[in-house]
């Protein structure tokens, strides 16, 4: 089947793959949280950090899955700066859960 | 003009929350240039990613270092990796203002540092693990 209007340099592709490696990104740092976890031998502290990260991670899967959504309109929208803020706030919940957990 | 480039920073950190404002100047430029900026944020978003993954990291894989030490490189690539984020969606909006004005993108100093940055934590933890200091 051939779509009515598509762009040979296959751009939204390009973008669809970005958030992909991005999300794959946040599930590396996110599964170095839970073996930090482990070693920390399971206080109350990086128990709960550990789950904020998890949350952050399910957060920026979504974000990333209602944008790769919106890619497949043949001239995709700008990306919403609400969107941009939420995956920018599921680094930095990751970084702040990160400093909470150091020994 | 440190105020000046304070107003502008509070002005930016304001787009961020209001998009339609972006919409509002300029013309809207080709959905390919929005799609690569958007593609330049993701990929610095990796980079914060991986920075904070770095932070781990140092903390689990530098046992023997001295506590102090090793506290002390985790939370700079920690806080590198929150500054890196904040840098991103700057960046994002500045570059689609500027696309849509049909103005120059803006230049930044923010690489070079970052460059210099990690290259100083990468040279200092291979002193650490070579020399074993602080064990």
């Amino acid at each position: 089947m051939t779509e009515p209007v598509r762009d040979p340099g296959l751009q939204p592709e390009r973008t669809r793959l970005a958030w992909r490696r991005t999300t794959l990104a946040c599930a590396v740092a996110a599964s170095l949280a839970g073996r930090q976890t482990l070693h920390a031998g399971g206080g109350p502290l990086p128990v709960l950090a550990l789950s904020l990260v998890v949350l952050s991670w399910l957060a920026f899967v979504a974000v990333a899955h209602h944008r790769i959504r919106h890619l497949h309109a043949p001239r995709p929208p700008l990306l919403t700066s609400r969107a941009a803020v939420a995956a920018v706030g599921c680094v930095m919940g990751a970084a702040v859960c990160g400093a909470a957990m150091l020994r | 003009m440190t105020g000046g480039r304070f107003a502008d920073a509070v002005a930016g950190v304001r787009l961020w929350f209001a998009p339609e404002r972006l919409r509002e100047e300029g013309n809207t430029p080709d959905y390919r240039f929005s799609l690569a900026n958007e593609r330049t944020f993701l990929a610095w978003l990796r980079t914060a990613m991986a920075l904070v993954g770095g932070g781990f990291a140092v903390d689990q894989f530098l046992p023997d270092t001295g506590r102090a030490l090793r506290l002390a490189l985790a939370l700079t690539l920690l806080a590198g990796g929150a500054v890196c984020a904040l840098r991103a969606i700057n960046h994002w909006i500045r570059c689609e203002r500027a696309m849509r004005r049909g103005e120059d993108l803006p230049v930044s100093r923010f690489p070079v540092m970052l460059g210099l940055a990690v290259g100083v934590v990468a040279l200092l933890m291979v002193i650490v693990v070579a020399v074993g200091w602080g064990g």
